[in-house]
């Protein structure tokens, strides 16, 4: 390290390069001071745990007492596991129906609160508060909407379908979930698209109104192409998101009715206390692995289609 | 967030041209105005407003008020002692100071742990050690916490930092990831020019860092403490599994006793219920306008 800086320093000032913009001396200390310390809190914090966690995975170790070495005999387990398996069902199902149903609602809200509209800075204001809440809060809130106030709503009004709660119902139940989940991603992802909506200049839609394209294609021809960068960072940042979802859950189901909406991170969770630490220890590998996975497939998708971020 | 593995990148460049077309939009204001987007979007906000409504009304609600009907009713007369049942069950003035020093803590140790981080990193980005350093730290991004959740909350009860100060920790380390690559970001817009006239003036690094380059990068100061304090305040996860001791958990935490002990009276919990979300509504409600651009620059550079 401190003979190439020293050699870098000596080719520097022969070189006498016009452009060199730092004096390239000795690595200052101030800046190792705002480094390294940062970096060494990270390497006990996250690293060493990781490695520690991924260690564990390959043996009988239950969260305490004696341990020993049982090679993939874990991950083997977990591929048989209907628990676990329900649990990645669960959850990608519930990631691709919520990064589907924020996308739509959050281009459709950007583009009218993009559009000649009154009341602009009070709707705008209205439709980030969700983004404030705390997810925990606002799913016990809509735990009690959903598990008495609509079936009581629906009797007196005397749709039976929802006379009973959707949140013990294992087909409805993730429906709800869908539901609190989008209402707390939907503004984030506006705050992107309007960003996206604002960078489109007006004339390009003066010129397809004069053209005669009406409204829809104009949405179909100038604004969706547009904004396709955009429907790309959302769909990425959204499912990164709702993979890990929990919060949510808690409030709504705790997992149930039986095991039906048990996320891949609550199933992790049980690790704490089953005795099982190992086991859902190999459990997080293949989580981690399943998440670097979709997010390699989502960079391909941006390459291919030229997104430039 | 792809761009940012390639450090020295036209992202910069994206904030000041949208400001500029954002501005040659402004004028045509003027139009028509379109009163079936307007009507629409009042309507859509009703699922917004009408779940907040729903809290207040059933927090001011006594228990036979709720007994009949949906609980959308406006009660009357209304009821301001759940306020104060809720302000003693949950214990509100402690649960609301150990949110706010895990929130104040992790927006201060982010704001100042990632800009001089990616500004070490910026300026000595030749080097090796600062430049792995960089891609080290950006990978976290791939790492959730619920996949290291298991080792790591053991490693917390080990150092003894089962508690808020744990979970402060946990936070500042998680954000740091995303919030080097934003200031890196937005450090490859600040001319060098300027530092290096500084340097001539005499100064030394820490007085570069403190005089000149923290106040320039005030607004995405202003990003990063937003995305902080929203991700601390209103956290759920982290708190509830580090935490071990109930009496010192969060205020989004501690409403979980409504969930077991005190399920019977439902207008207590959202009498306290509201007691959590008014902080960051009440706030957010008053620095809108900073709130929103903060959070767009963010979003742009993210």
């Amino acid at each position: 390290m401190a003979t190439t800086a020293a050699t870098r320093a000596q080719r520097a000032k022969t070189q006498a390069q016009p452009e060199v913009t730092f004096p390239r001396k000795r690595i200052e200390s101030a800046y190792l001071i705002m480094l390294l310390p940062v970096v060494l809190l990270f390497t006990l914090f996250i690293t060493v745990p990781a490695l520690v966690g991924l260690f564990y995975s390959f043996t009988n170790y239950q969260g305490y007492g004696n341990w020993k070495f049982i090679g993939l005999t874990n991950y083997r387990a977990l591929f048989s596991d209907p628990r676990i398996l329900s649990s990645y069902g669960f959850t990608l199902w519930f990631s691709l129906v919520t990064v589907i149903v924020v996308n739509v609602v959050a281009l459709a809200l950007a583009i009218g609160l993009n559009a000649k509209i009154k009341l602009k800075t009070t709707l705008r204001g209205v439709f980030f508060i969700p983004m404030v809440i705390s997810g925990i809060v606002i799913a016990y809130v809509f735990n009690f909407l959903f598990s008495t106030s609509l079936p009581a709503l629906a009797t007196t009004l005397g749709i039976t379908p929802l006379e009973n709660s959707i949140l013990t119902d294992s087909r409805f139940a993730w429906m709800a979930i869908v539901v609190v989940a989008a209402w707390q991603a939907v503004p984030g992802a506006v705050i992107i698209y309007l960003a996206g909506l604002l960078a489109i200049p007006s004339d390009v839609y003066e010129a397809a109104a004069i053209d005669g394209a009406g409204a829809w294609r104009q949405f179909r021809s100038i604004t969706f192409p547009l904004v396709a960068g955009y429907v790309v960072i959302n769909t990425i940042l959204g499912i990164k998101g709702f993979l890990n979802v929990y919060d949510v859950i808690v409030g709504l189901t705790n997992g149930g009715p039986g095991t039906s909406t048990f996320s891949v991170a609550m199933t992790i969770f049980t690790g704490f206390t089953s005795g099982d630490y190992a086991y859902q220890m190999a459990n997080a590998v293949i989580f981690f692995l399943v998440t670097v996975l979709i997010s390699l497939l989502q960079l391909q998708l941006i390459r291919r289609r030229g997104v430039s971020l | 967030m792809a761009t940012s593995l390639t450090p020295p990148g036209p992202a910069a460049m994206a904030a000041p041209a949208a400001r500029r077309r954002r501005r040659r939009n402004e004028p045509d204001e003027g139009g028509r105005t379109n009163w079936v987007g307007t009507a629409l979007l009042i309507l859509c906000s009703l699922t917004v407003l009408i779940p907040l409504y729903f809290t207040v009304a059933m927090a001011l609600k006594s228990a036979q008020q709720t007994a009949s009907g949906t609980g959308f009713a406006w009660p009357w007369p209304m009821h301001f002692d759940n306020f104060a049942a809720a302000w003693s069950l949950t214990n509100f003035p402690r649960a609301f100071t150990i949110s706010l020093l895990i929130t104040v803590f992790t927006v201060a140790g982010l704001i100042f742990l990632s800009s001089a981080a990616a500004w070490a990193i910026a300026r000595n980005w030749e080097r090796p050690l600062f430049r792995w350093s960089y891609f080290y730290l950006l990978a976290a991004m791939f790492i959730p916490f619920p996949v290291i959740a298991l080792p790591q909350i053991k490693f917390t009860s080990i150092l003894h930092l089962s508690n808020p100060a744990g979970v402060t920790i946990l936070h500042i380390l998680f954000g740091l990831s995303f919030n080097v690559l934003l200031y890196s970001a937005f450090l490859r817009s600040i001319p060098y020019e300027l530092e290096e006239s500084a340097r001539l003036d005499g100064a030394t690094t820490w007085q570069t860092f403190w005089k000149l380059i923290f106040p320039l990068l005030a607004p995405m100061n202003a990003t990063v403490g937003i995305f902080a304090f929203l991700q601390a305040w209103n956290d759920f996860m982290m708190p509830s599994l580090v935490t071990a001791n109930p009496q010192l958990q969060t205020l989004p935490v501690i409403q979980n006793i409504f969930q077991s002990q005190f399920s019977s009276n439902f207008n207590v919990a959202f009498a306290s219920y509201l007691m959590a979300m008014a902080p960051t509504v009440v706030a957010y409600l008053f620095a809108q306008r900073w709130v929103m651009t903060g959070v767009t620059r963010g979003a742009i550079k993210g």
